[in-house]
Order: structure tokens, then C-alpha cells, then sequence
């Protein structure tokens, strides 16, 4: 290796690094919050836009590795980046540089000590994932995966002054290390007790048997902990209402994206031989996720909590795009497992994109009006008009709406559904497209969930007196927001570049691309397999609608007039416009309570007829916690009690007990 | 075919449809009126209802946003690209591939989100109720039509909505079940889509039923007869699309001038026949409960599913 030439991976090492130099800058100043918010946050987001195009880079290069001068005695660290790694490094530094921008602004109210933890903190959690996505072997990747998981945690529980905060750490904390055993185990069979632990080996050593399967379940099960997927999700609508905002756009943008890394990298790359059943199992996990992740997130009125399930809904689809992938290259159609591949990594790197603009919207309506219950919100688009229109973008972009970038990966996932014809067991041929109407229903639901958020917060009359004017975001969580907004936008429109870039990670993954006729029909038209099959153009789109908007205005205003006179609403002539006759988000989401109302565990008090305060109230619960977490929970309570029964707290029975073990030895010896 | 006269073809098309859509809409209210045995107000009312609106000066609400007076526009701009995308003359236009099945989907989808937000923006009663409403209807809606897309791309290989007719409209002439079945779901999505009984009724402004009509409450003059005239594209384009999917003998390839006039009268007389087919369905069914129509949109969503089913059991 030529040592004049830098390497990507050396770029990724060092920018990371940084970032941990970063936070301690952040922890040494922190008597200097001005500093911190004006210099570290700001340099840490250029850090992010290095990294992103270091991602890029890789993408394009071939793999390049090192070993790090770091770690235990004869157990040195391992980093490798190649394509899958470049594609997220990509995206956490895309995603990350908005954020860091937004939490510049965000932070400058926090106090001097807070300041300097959560710098510390921050950078820490963005180098640990960084790390997570370019470990190469299983030493590292745990060590950098439970950094992460504790940095966040510690982010999580910022304000830790209140009970629920605490308690939504632990829960996090909890699942987190469920699925770190799993994936730890997972790691464990790949090992099979020969050789070392690097992926190099991980990757060649031969599994037998049911041991694969045994593999691939560790793995899904464990990264989908991570992910939120079902029934695992429980932490999520708890640790990100919990988290400061920008921290819960990291969270939910980009840390849960390392959980579908993992899952890629250990069942396309280690594992490897991929079997159908196995994709659906992960088809049918997806398609239940997506599902249930939208409808909890129409009962919501938390708006935090609200975007937390859409989260769950968002790996869910996710899900079904590598599922797909994986139920097509099981049954040895690499080209349509490519799709599916495509498909899911462009929604990942979507969703990341929309939803850390969302929760940097909420945020700023947090920080500006101190609300975060949307039935409290009401004409924010009068006090906030740029808060408003990136909300906007993002909410038509999580809605799948055309031509914004939601879309353009829900679209691929349905082509990839309709190449269903392609597969032989016809009972797998036929659930495919059902799971595609599974995916309908829930893009559906998602544009009636953000149509309730934004007409209940942003339009309407005001249902809360403030105490002062509420005031519009500063400069820098503006240019944070409006990165990400010119993200839903470049991605939405221009999408063919990055479907190349996907392109490349895919032959470089599963050998296997998208054919020559679809990457050939140009940078306009979007193509998944030929242009007979199906196309779309998002710039064409855009430019008739915009087209007509302007000529249909000039005609107007030409032929007719532009006379406009302001007036009371009409509304039928009702004289009194309170703003307790509209929907609150409750009541918005009423239509979905009834038709879906198996699904929910509902608890209604409804008030006498001769009450004189009747107030009705309704509570729904989240079934997962009565059948799957309560029972474990309390067999976890039962087992310890009786555990408990051995500690006595007198010498001569611990005495008795050494004595007992010494025994127990002294005959296994024999 | 050149590109030139492929465009002649995509402009002619576009606005003969926008033109036309209006009289469509003034066809099914004539045929209505004949059936309920009133003389009716002619075919011709909705152009003279759009000319009085376009005159009137426009009456907002003091708290309108900018979101409110957009709408109008955008919504028109959607409906327009939408009789764009369909091969309602012609098939092989420039536009055409610009999007397929599923984003003229999502195009309607993106219509329903302003236009429901539009109803939000004044914070009326009536407004919210339509929009929660209209939302609903929508989410429904939307996987029924999706499925009875999806069955037709099936057959044809293909999602987009050229080769999607060109493919049935030379195949053999014998019923295909799937399709059988993938029309009546396209039919009950129709009807509720485009705020027809029995799941609206657009004759009406009675508070506790509408539901289109209460969305678009607060709007007047210019941007009423926008609404109204997008809302018009609307049934035109979605007529359209169930002629090009399950009646799609006729149609013209872009270029061919002989074609296009057997294609327009072939067209002429397939709109009229639907319309009147409307007009008699709205006349023999009622308008049901709000909440009866998930069950209908249930039904749609199965028939569609099972049309889709049959297909790889039967067809394959």
C-alpha cells in the first residue's frame, strides 16, 4: 500500500476521532457555553460533511482496511469500508451535519455543566457509530455498539431530574442489551470455536445444518431490538419524547439505521447463502411492523411520541424491502434481489433524511412554544412560517407523497413486490402482493396521521393561551432544517444518482445489480428494470404541476381579476368560531379507533349523565406489554424473590455455602 | 413517431380533457335529472357555474394562510397532469413515462393531502370534520385501488399504464375472471373517491353528511370553480383510467391522425355511456353511514385481492 495515498478508511478513522476530540474540547470549555455552541457543534457538523463524503468515496473505491493501533494485546481493532459501509457513513454524515447545525442553535439555552456533558456525549455517540459501521471484527463492533448504546442512553436521560426520563432510559437500556446479547450469540455461532473473530473469518467459516438459520435469527432478532421492530419496539415511542429533540432526530435517524447495518452486513455478508424462508420471515416481521407502527402513531397526541411510531412503521417498510430482497436472491433471482436491496437502502436512507427534519421540527416548536401535546398547538404556521414549511416538506415526504423522496423508495419496494411472478412456490408468489397492499395501507395511513399533525399544530386557531408570542426558530436550527428539507427535495427529484450509487453497494454485496437498460435510460427517468415495465420521472412531475400552478394563476389574474376581500369564516353561517369545535388530534384520529379498535386496549371513563364536571378520558395501551413484557417481567420478579431467599445476610450460612461448592468441586474433579 | 407531433398529440389530449371535463360532470347531473324525472339544467351548467365563479370577487377568511390560497392551484395543477398520464386518446405520449400506475396513485393521494389541509387551514368545525373524513375515505380507498392496479400490472408485466393497455387491449376477447373482479373494485373505488353516493353525495351541503363539500366550505369565487373544476378532472381521469384498463379497444398510438378521430369518437361515446351508468347507479343506491364505509371499502379492498389471486391460480 502506497502510504502517500490516503485511503478512505483512514479519512473515516481520523474524522471520527475528532469527533471524540471534539466532545472533550466541549467538556474541557464548559465553562464557555458560547464557545461550545458558537465553535464545537458547528465544527462537529463540518466533521459530518467530511465524513458523508468520505462515504461517497467508498462507495465508489474498492475496500480498503486497516488495523488500528488500539484494543487488547493480540487482539488489535479491525476497520474495513467498503460500499455498504460508505453508503451509511454517507448517511450518518449527511443526516448528522443538519442536526449538529440545528443542535447549535438548539443548545444555547442549556446550562454551562449540561452543556459540556452533552457535547461530550454527542460527539461521542456520532464517533461510536461511525466506528460501529466500520469495524471489522466482532471485538470491536460489540465495543463500539455498546458505546453507542451508552452515550445515548446517557443522551436520553439528559433530564434526568424527571421520573418518566429515568424510566424511559432503563427501558432502552433494557431492550438495548437483549439485543446485544443476541447479537453477541450471533457472533458466537458464526465463530463456531475456530479461529478468530474477525469478520475476514466470521466470513469464511462453514455453518451446517440448522446453525445458519440458528445465525440469521440471532441476528434479526438482535439488530431488530435495536431497530424497533416488533414486538421490540417498546422503547422507542418511551426513549425519544424522553431524549432533548436533536438527540431523537439522531436517534430515530440515524442510530436505528446502524441496526439495519448490522442486520446487512451479518446476514448478506457473514452468514451469507441466504434462504428464502429466512427473507420471510423478515417480508412478514416488516409488514406487521409497518402496520402497527402507523396505527399506534395515529392514537398518539404526544407529537415526539407520534413520530417515534412512525419510526417503527418506517423500519417496518424497510424490512419488507429487504425481505424482498432476500425471498428473491433465496430463490435465486439476484436482479430482483437487487431491487429489493435498492428498494430498502434508499428508504433508509429516506427516512433518515425526513425524520430527523421532523423531530428538528418538533423540536422547534418544543423550544419556541414549550408544547409538545399536539391537542395544544393550533395556527403555528402565523408564528413560525419557516419552521412550518419544512415541516411541510417533511411530513409530505413521509406520507410517500410524489415527488419528495418518500415516494421514490416506497415506489421501488412496489416494483420490487411486482417481480412476484418471478417465484416458483406460488403461496410465496401470492403473499407477496399482499404484503404490498400491506405497505398501501400503511403509506395511506401515514398521509392521514401527518395531515392530523399538521392541521392540528400548524393550521387552525389557536386552543392554548401562550404566555408570549411564540417565536420563530434562530439561524442555525433554520439551516439545519433546510439542509435536510433540500435533502427530501435532491433525493425526491434527482433520485437515478443515488440509485447508482445503491447500485454499486449492491454489486459489490450480492454481486448483482440492477440490468444495463434500467441504469442506462438516463439521469431524467428513474428505471428499475426497463422502461416497458415501469418508469417515473419526479422532475417532469414537478415541472407540469408547477407549470400549470403558474399559467393557471396568469390566466386567472389575466382573463378575470385577482380581487380578494378579507371576511369572518363562513362555516354554514354558525356565528361562534371557538377553537374547541375543532378536531383535536384525539378527535382526528377517531375514524382509525373505531375501525381498527380490536387492535387497541382502550380504557374509557365516560361521565354520568348527571355529572356536573364531566370530563371524559381515554387511555390506550400498547397490547405488547400484557401478553409479551408483563409476564416476563414478573416471572423476572418471582425468580428473584426466591433468589433472594439464599441471601440471609449471616456469615456461617455464606460459610455453609462455600463449604457446599468446595464439596460440589471436590466430586466433579473426581 | 417524432417528437413533434408526439407533444401535438400530449397537448391536444391534456386540454381537450381539461376542457372537457366539465361537460362530463354536466352529462351525469342531465342523465340524474332524467331519471328522477326533473327537466335538469342542461349539460352545459357547470361551464356557465365556473364562469359566474371566475367573475365573483374571492371572499377569504381573515386567518387564511398561504397553504389556503395555494391549494387551489396545486390541486388543479395535479388533476391536469393526471388526464396527462392517461392514455385517453393516444397511448405512447411524451408524458407518459413520467409516471406509472402507482405515482398517478400518488398523485390523487398528494391532491387529497392539500386539499384536506386547505379544509383544516381556517380551523372551522366543518372543515376539520371533512378533512378527518376525507382522510379516511382515502386510506381506504387508496390499497383497493393500489390491488386492482396491481392485478392489471400482473397480467401485463408492467406498472405502466401504456403497456398496461396496449397489452389488454390486444389480447384475446374472452372474460378473464381476475379482471372481472378487479373492475367491480374499481368501481366501488370510483365512486368513492369522487364523493359519489353512496359514500358522499355532492348534491348536498347537509352538515352531518358531506364530506367533500365540508372540506371546501370556505372556499369562493376563483378558487371555488378551481376546486370544482379539479374535482371534475378528477371523475373524468379516474372514468378514464377504468376505460383504459378494462375497455381499452379504440385508442390511437401518438402520430397516427386517422386513428385519432375514430379514437375520439370511440372515446365520445365510451364517457357518455359511463356517465349515463353513473347517473343510473347514483339514482337506484342511497348514501350510507359514514361508518358503513369501511365495510364497503373492505369489500372493494377483497374483490381486488382476490381478483389478484385468482390471476396466479387461474391464469398463469
Amino acid at each position: 500500500m502506497d502510504s502517500s495515498i490516503l485511503e478512505p478508511i483512514e479519512a473515516a478513522v481520523t474524522l471520527s476521532v475528532i469527533w471524540i476530540g471534539l466532545g472533550v474540547i466541549g467538556l474541557a470549555f464548559m465553562r464557555a457555553p458560547r464557545l461550545i455552541t458558537r465553535a464545537v457543534f458547528p465544527a462537529g457538523a463540518l466533521v459530518s460533511l467530511a465524513l458523508a463524503a468520505t462515504g461517497l468515496w467508498a462507495i465508489g473505491a474498492p475496500p480498503s482496511a486497516a488495523i488500528l493501533p488500539a484494543g487488547l494485546p493480540d487482539l488489535p481493532f479491525h476497520v474495513r469500508l467498503d460500499a455498504l459501509s460508505g453508503f451509511f457513513l454517507l448517511l450518518l454524515g449527511g443526516v448528522s451535519f443538519g442536526i449538529s447545525l440545528f443542535a447549535a442553535g438548539y443548545f444555547r439555552d442549556t446550562g454551562a455543566t449540561a452543556l459540556g456533558l452533552l457535547s461530550l456525549q454527542y460527539h461521542v455517540f456520532l464517533a461510536s457509530m461511525a466506528f460501529v459501521l466500520i469495524a471489522d471484527d466482532a471485538y470491536l463492533f460489540m465495543v463500539t455498539w455498546e458505546s453507542m448504546a451508552l452515550s445515548s442512553y446517557f443522551l436520553v436521560t439528559t433530564e434526568h431530574h424527571e421520573e418518566q426520563n429515568r424510566k424511559a432510559g432503563f427501558i432502552y437500556l433494557l431492550v438495548a442489551h437483549i439485543g446485544a446479547i443476541g447479537i453477541l450469540l450471533c457472533f458466537g455461532v458464526l465463530h463456531g470455536g475456530h479461529g478468530d473473530y474477525t469478520f475476514d473469518a466470521l466470513r469464511r467459516a462453514e455453518l451446517s445444518g440448522f446453525w445458519p438459520t440458528i445465525a440469521f435469527l440471532l441476528a434479526f432478532f438482535g439488530f431488530g431490538a435495536k431497530a424497533g421492530m416488533l414486538p421490540l419496539h417498546v422503547w422507542l415511542p418511551e426513549a425519544h419524547p424522553a431524549a432533548p429533540s436533536p438527540v431523537s432526530a439522531l436517534m430515530s435517524g440515524v442510530m436505528l439505521k446502524t441496526a439495519i447495518y448490522g442486520m446487512i452486513r451479518v446476514i448478506y455478508d457473514l452468514i451469507g447463502g441466504i434462504r428464502w424462508e429466512w427473507g420471510l420471515t423478515v417480508l412478514l416481521f416488516g409488514a406487521a411492523t409497518s402496520l402497527f407502527g402507523v396505527l399506534f402513531a395515529l392514537m398518539q397526541h404526544d407529537l415526539k411520541r407520534l413520530l417515534a411510531y412512525h419510526s417503527v412503521e418506517n423500519i417496518g417498510i424497510i424490512l419488507i424491502g429487504i425481505g424482498l430482497s432476500m425471498v428473491f436472491i433465496g430463490s435465486g433471482h439476484p436482479v430482483a434481489g437487487a431491487l429489493g436491496l435498492i428498494a430498502g437502502l434508499y428508504h433508509t436512507l429516506n427516512h433518515a433524511v425526513f425524520k430527523g427534519l421532523l423531530f428538528l421540527g418538533a423540536g422547534a416548536i418544543l423550544k419556541s412554544t414549550g408544547l409538545r401535546n399536539l391537542n395544544e398547538m393550533g395556527g403555528l404556521i402565523r408564528y413560525l412560517p419557516h419552521t412550518a414549511l419544512y415541516f411541510l416538506i417533511g411530513a409530505l415526504a413521509i406520507s410517500a407523497l410524489p415527488p419528495l423522496n418518500g415516494f421514490v423508495s416506497e415506489w421501488l419496494t412496489f416494483q420490487a413486490s411486482l417481480q412476484a411472478p418471478l417465484l416458483e412456490s406460488s403461496v410465496v408468489r401470492s403473499l407477496v402482493p399482499i404484503v404490498a397492499a400491506v405497505l398501501a395501507l400503511s403509506g395511506a395511513l401515514t398521509g392521514m396521521c401527518f395531515v392530523k399533525v399538521y392541521g392540528v399544530a400548524f393550521l387552525g386557531q389557536h386552543r392554548h393561551e401562550l404566555a408570549e408570542k411564540p417565536r420563530e426558530a434562530s439561524r442555525w436550527e433554520r439551516a439545519g432544517m433546510l439542509w435536510l428539507a433540500l435533502a427530501c427535495f435532491a433525493l425526491g427529484l434527482l433520485p437515478v444518482f443515488m440509485i447508482g450509487q445503491l447500485n454499486n453497494v449492491s454489486q459489490a454485496l450480492i454481486k448483482a445489480g440492477l440490468p444495463d437498460e434500467a441504469m442506462a435510460s438516463g439521469w431524467l427517468w428513474l428505471v428499475p428494470t426497463s422502461s416497458a415495465q415501469a418508469s417515473y420521472s419526479p422532475l417532469v412531475f414537478l415541472l407540469v404541476i408547477a407549470a400549470v400552478f403558474g399559467l393557471t394563476f396568469l390566466v386567472v389574474r389575466h382573463v378575470y381579476h385577482g380581487r380578494l376581500r378579507r371576511s369572518d369564516p363562513w362555516d354554514c353561517g354558525f356565528p361562534a368560531q371557538t377553537s374547541r369545535m375543532e378536531d383535536t388530534a384525539d378527535g382526528f384520529g377517531q375514524p382509525i379507533r373505531q375501525i381498527f379498535a380490536p387492535v387497541f386496549l382502550i380504557h374509557r371513563e365516560i361521565p354520568r349523565a348527571d355529572d356536573p364536571r364531566p370530563v371524559f378520558r381515554q387511555e390506550i395501551e400498547d397490547r405488547h406489554w400484557n401478553w409479551l413484557y408483563s409476564p416476563i417481567a414478573r416471572l423476572a420478579e418471582f425468580l428473584s424473590g426466591h433468589f433472594g431467599k439464599l441471601q440471609q445476610g449471616r456469615i456461617s450460612v455464606y460459610l455453609l455455602y462455600s463449604f457446599l461448592t468446595l464439596i460440589a468441586l471436590l466430586i466433579f474433579l473426581q | 413517431m417524432s417528437i413533434t407531433s408526439g407533444i401535438v398529440f400530449q397537448v391536444l389530449q391534456s386540454v381537450l380533457v381539461v376542457l372537457i371535463a366539465p361537460l362530463m360532470l354536466g352529462w351525469v347531473n342531465q342523465c340524474r335529472a332524467w331519471l328522477q324525472n326533473r327537466s335538469g339544467a342542461g349539460i352545459w351548467q357547470p361551464y356557465q357555474v365556473l364562469n359566474k365563479l371566475f367573475h365573483k370577487d374571492a371572499v377569504l377568511a381573515h386567518n387564511a394562510s398561504s397553504l389556503f390560497r395555494a391549494t387551489p392551484y396545486i390541486l388543479f395543477g395535479c388533476m391536469w397532469l393526471a388526464v396527462g398520464i392517461v392514455p385517453v386518446l393516444a397511448t405512447s405520449l411524451p408524458f407518459a413515462p413520467a409516471a406509472d400506475v402507482i405515482a398517478l396513485v400518488g398523485l390523487f393521494a398528494l391532491a387529497r393531502v392539500f386539499v384536506s389541509l386547505a379544509g383544516m387551514d381556517i380551523g372551522t368545525s366543518f372543515g376539520t370534520l371533512g378533512a378527518r373524513r376525507e382522510m379516511m375515505i382515502g386510506f381506504l380507498a387508496e390499497p383497493a385501488m393500489l390491488m386492482t392496479l396491481f392485478t392489471a400490472s400482473l397480467i401485463s408485466h408492467s406498472t405502466s399504464l401504456v403497456t398496461i393497455v396496449e397489452t389488454l387491449a390486444h389480447r384475446e376477447l374472452v372474460i378473464y375472471p381476475s379482471m372481472a373482479f378487479a373492475a367491480v373494485a374499481f368501481l366501488m373505488v370510483l365512486l368513492a373517491e369522487n364523493a359519489r353516493i353512496p359514500i358522499d353525495n355532492p348534491a348536498t351541503h347537509l352538515e352531518l353528511t358531506m364530506i367533500h363539500e365540508a372540506m371546501i366550505l370556505e372556499y369562493s369565487a376563483r378558487h371555488l370553480a378551481l376546486v370544482e373544476w379539479a374535482a371534475s378532472l378528477k371523475l373524468t381521469a379516474y372514468i378514464t383510467i377504468g376505460i383504459a384498463m378494462f375497455l381499452p379497444w379504440g385508442i390511437a398510438q401518438a402520430g397516427d391522425w386517422a386513428g385519432l378521430l375514430i379514437a375520439l369518437a370511440v372515446l365520445a361515446v365510451k364517457l357518455a355511456l359511463a356517465g349515463a351508468g353513473l347517473a343510473l347507479l347514483e339514482t337506484i343506491s342511497a348514501k350510507m353511514r359514514i361508518f358503513r364505509a369501511p365495510e364497503f371499502l373492505g369489500t372493494a379492498f377483497m374483490l381486488a385481492t382476490l381478483g389478484m389471486l385468482i390471476h396466479f391460480l387461474l391464469e398463469i
